[in-house]
């Protein structure tokens, strides 16, 4: 019998002032959903249900930047997107541009599980989810007085770092914006916003079950201040999330230096290509494969082991395996 | 070791009977395209633009499954997705829901160079063409009567299809309606003389898909994938694409595995259920691969210094140039 494990995470790029009483209910969420996690594996749960189950609590607490508590575009809406991957069979299903859905990790298990394709958006999504009877709430449900708060500040920063009407002479990517250190002295930047204002994006779950079957599932609501429209990783089959034979992988940070690497399917392919073992092949890719791009990522492989890495200023998950090892954190 | 360039028109189940008059105008925008993007290339054009180039072409005949000529959704609509990546610099751009814009892979471009952002969709999409004034015309514009009768029979046939000429189970001796191909997307890639490599695919999707349905075209690493060690452009179908991962593993198993693009190309497409999908795709090293698991692909390909081809079925060339 193979041993479970689960790995949780809310988001990468975690501003390194944030108050010490955000910090201790950052913890508190990590670990109330971590437990849920926990609790499901030890009664034998499949991989594919308890990384929904542990998703869905995680889009429900407005504290991380899914569901609700969702990162605002610029126009201060939410739009939500969300994939799911079943490792055994390599099923999976994704969803993007979702208004009143209150768990959209929930509408893209469905999309896998009761539509012919894998990857629903806008309209189609909404109307498929009514189809489907899912539980659906006015937008403004998941906009918090946080976020509107943070929007504004985002736009102000935006009018000074980084106009995308203005054409900037070389590189202009948000990956390489994250790089330079002079902005503002010496804040960190990332995904073209100080790190004070940028919500992490995404939370995810990567879960192996007692039958060694991976899973994992990735949810958020994106960059502060997107496009309308705008599409990032996490609902990306290859970039945010991904699951095999052989590992589940859940992915948070600059989405688009995530989709330029395809870091969760890069994960799979070091171990499945070159043999590396689940950790080296997380912090291969975490080292080597994002360039200037800032990310982190979560990990568990079919033997029971679990990994994480991440090259910005923390991370904000947890971990548990069978023998009794649990771990919630932020910082290295 | 110089250019090369290869070109599809969407893999498929063509049959053998395919007639002339639906043959021959597909094979003819092939070629014309293979000489636009050939010239470019020796005129010394970037891969990336050539490789948009050559897609616009595409998109703008009715006979393919992209721009004007794509398939039609469920509702009768069409929504295009487009999708550019750069090899060296592994920027891309994609798009999808598109219902307006003419040539979709320029907009996938556009959100490439002018965004944060590598990719837009439905209205955010439509705003954003319309704020970098790009063409667009009346949705009615991108239909077609093969394309509507295509729907028609999907909904008769009652089931999401890439070659609504499959014979149906059970009725094997009847003839198909429309011997028409398998429509799957169009795509380009190419390496220039400076050794610069790029890809670019572009699509309607699949007859009678959900409306809001995406395909594998705009998902980087599925449909479309470029580095440092080839360009990749695949079509057939998308789900299979997207779960296969079909562009990236290309790369990764020549990276990884040591294997020559060929052997990377045959060995990927061979993983995925037959009759599922089609790619092109050249390496830094000059390599060409032109390989699908359905009955056909509408191909072509060309190399400096080698031949040039034009195909259908397995057996109408190697393959690679």
């Amino acid at each position: 019998m193979a041993r479970w494990a689960i790995a949780i995470h809310g988001g990468a790029g975690v501003d390194p002032s944030l108050p010490e009483h955000r910090q201790e209910e950052a913890r508190r969420v990590l670990a109330r959903c971590l437990q849920v996690g926990v609790d499901a594996l030890r009664g034998g749960a499949r991989a594919l249900d308890v990384v929904e189950a542990v998703v869905r609590e995680l889009e429900t607490d407005p504290f991380f930047n899914s569901g609700r508590g969702s990162a605002l575009t610029r126009q201060g809406t939410v739009e939500m997107e969300a994939s799911i991957m079943d490792g055994r069979g390599r099923r999976c299903g994704a969803v993007s541009g979702v208004s009143t859905v209150k768990n959209p990790v929930s509408l893209a298990r469905l999309v896998m599980d009761k539509s012919p394709h894998s990857y629903l958006a806008f309209d189609g999504a909404e109307e498929f989810a009514r189809d489907q009877g899912l539980e659906v709430v006015d937008n403004s449900y998941f906009i918090t007085e946080d976020n509107v708060g943070m929007l504004k500040l985002a736009k102000e920063a935006n009018s000074i770092l980084f106009d995308y009407r203005i054409p900037l002479a070389g590189s202009e990517t948000c990956s390489a914006l994250a790089g330079l250190e002079n902005h503002n002295n010496g804040m960190v930047v990332m995904n073209g916003l100080p790190i004070s204002v940028y919500a992490p994006e995404t939370v995810g779950c990567a879960v192996v079950d007692s039958n060694g079957f991976c899973a994992a599932a990735t949810s958020t609501g994106g960059l502060m201040n997107k496009m309308a429209g705008r599409i990032g990783d996490s609902p990306l089959i290859g970039s945010g999330t991904y699951a095999c034979e052989l590992c589940a992988v859940s992915c948070t940070g600059e989405g688009e230096a995530i989709i330029r690497s395809t870091l969760a399917r890069d994960v799979a392919a070091v171990m499945e290509y070159r043999g590396a073992g689940l950790q080296e092949a997380v912090d291969y890719c975490v080292r080597q494969r994002l360039d200037e791009g800032f990310a982190g990522l979560i990990a568990v492989s079919r033997s029971g082991e679990v990994a994480y890495g991440f090259n910005c200023t923390g991370m904000f998950r947890g971990c548990a395996t069978e023998d009794g090892f649990t771990e919630v954190g932020i910082w290295e | 070791m110089g250019w090369a360039i290869a070109l599809h028109g969407g893999a498929g189940d063509i049959p053998r009977s395919l007639p002339p008059e639906r043959r021959e105008p597909r094979l003819a925008t092939l070629r014309r395209c293979l000489d636009l993007g050939t010239a470019a290339l020796r005129a010394g054009r970037p891969a990336l633009d050539v490789v948009e180039l050559v897609v616009r072409e595409m998109e703008n005949c009715p006979h393919f499954n992209a721009g004007r000529g794509s398939v039609l959704t469920t509702d009768g609509t069409v929504e295009m997705e487009a999708c550019v990546m750069d090899g060296n610099t592994m920027r891309c751009g994609a798009v999808s829901g598109i219902s307006t814009v003419v040539n979709p892979v320029s907009l996938a471009r556009l959100v490439m160079e002018k965004t944060p952002h590598i990719y837009l969709a439905f209205d955010g999409a439509e705003a954003f063409a319309r704020e970098q004034g790009v063409e667009t015309m009346d949705p009615s514009h991108f239909v077609t009567e093969e394309n509507k009768e295509r729907l028609r029979q999907a909904k008769e046939a009652n089931r999401v299809q890439i070659d609504y000429t499959q014979q149906i189970k059970g009725q094997e001796t009847q003839a198909p309606k429309d011997d028409n191909s398998r429509i799957g997307t169009v795509g380009c890639v190419a390496i220039d003389a400076a050794g610069n490599l790029a890809t670019a695919t572009s699509t309607g999707g699949l007859v009678n898909k959900m409306v809001g349905r995406i395909g594998d075209t705009p998902v980087i690493g599925a449909g479309t994938y470029a580095n440092s060690l080839c360009a990749v452009s695949a079509t057939g179908k998308g789900e299979a694409i997207i779960r296969h991962t079909v562009a990236r593993d290309v790369a990764a198993v020549m990276e990884h595995g040591g294997l020559s693009l060929q052997e990377a190309a045959a060995r990927v497409v061979a993983g995925v259920p037959p009759g599922n999908v089609g790619l092109v795709a050249v390496s830094a090293a000059g390599e060409v691969s032109m390989v699908h698991n359905t009955t056909g692909m509408f191909r072509a390909c060309a190399a400096e210094g080698g031949h040039s081809e034009v195909g259908i079925w397995h057996d109408d060339a190697n393959g690679h140039c």
